[in-house]
């Protein structure tokens, strides 16, 4: 226990000031100490890249103990359904490196410079996409969505679904996993947003 | 150097598991005790350290071995 000086005199200005002063830091340094961190993070696509960071980030900041949830709205209720079927495509997503993560270390060096318009014609162009991300992934030691998201789950994070998103895109319930917490529209979940302390639209 | 009440081993694991198993072995375990986790993620080395901040956890120490992470943890 803080040892708390004893109120100055009421006509001494500066040592009340002072008191005062002290006593704001001590308030205020507890109620930091108690004060959880909380994030709240909107994933908004539903692409096999794009899936990971919402479930990377929700995953590490519950693993420091933070209270965490994930609003998922339009394309980002695809990382809700059971039966998760993500693709990734460099089609229209230039940034997106095309190695092989397989075969001789000369071939996975490479970059494959293949042109927009015969990614675009070429038949099963984003299914063989897809395979090759994930195999770059098991490669490379970094757990699967449907991995990563479980922990999510068995770490607290509450996962919301947008309402709205399943209306629109006649989606039921039952192709969700049973894990979601609630079922609700942007105005209540910006309430929650409003009061975190981290807050990420992904 | 304390010996570990309980060895994680993280190897070929990337971010964020070696973090997540971490602390759901720390989770498992009592005050005071010590954690020791291997990792081969060489971005483990900085996200300990961060985790440990943030936790209040204690990382006693961080040893290579020849491309393998050390660390010695004790639970808050």
């Amino acid at each position: 226990m803080n040892t708390v000086p004893a109120i100055p005199p009421m006509d001494d200005l500066n040592a009340l000031n002072d008191w005062f002063d002290r006593r704001f830091d001590e308030r205020l340094a507890a109620r930091e100490a108690a004060h959880v961190p909380s994030m709240t993070i909107i994933a908004t696509k539903g692409t096999l890249d794009q899936a990971y960071p919402p479930f990377i980030l929700a995953s590490t900041g519950a693993a420091l103990g933070w209270d965490v949830s994930i609003f998922f709205t339009f394309y980002g209720l695809e990382l809700l359904k059971k039966h998760l079927n993500l693709r990734v495509t460099p089609l229209g997503n230039p940034a997106m490196p095309m190695k092989l993560p397989v075969g001789p270390q000369w071939l996975r060096d490479m970059e494959m410079d293949i042109p927009t318009s015969v990614m675009a014609i070429t038949p099963g162009f984003e299914g063989f996409t897809s395979r090759l991300f994930k195999k770059g992934l098991q490669a490379k030691g970094v757990a699967s969505i449907e991995e990563l998201r479980e922990l999510s789950v068995e770490a607290e994070v509450r996962m919301v679904a947008c309402q709205m998103t399943v209306d629109l895109f006649g989606w039921k319930r039952r192709d969700f996993i049973d894990d979601i917490d609630d079922w609700v529209g942007a105005a209540s979940f910006l309430p929650r947003a409003l009061t975190a302390d981290v807050n990420l639209f992904v | 150097m304390q010996n570990a009440n309980q060895t994680l081993d993280a190897r070929g694991l990337n971010c964020p598991l070696p973090i997540l198993r971490t602390r759901k072995s720390l989770g498992a375990m009592l005050s005071g005790e010590i954690l020791e986790l291997i990792a081969t993620d060489p971005g483990s080395v900085r996200d300990i350290d961060a985790f440990c901040k943030q936790t209040g956890d204690q990382l006693l120490s961080t040893t290579d071995v020849s491309g393998e992470y050390h660390f010695m943890i004790r639970k808050a």
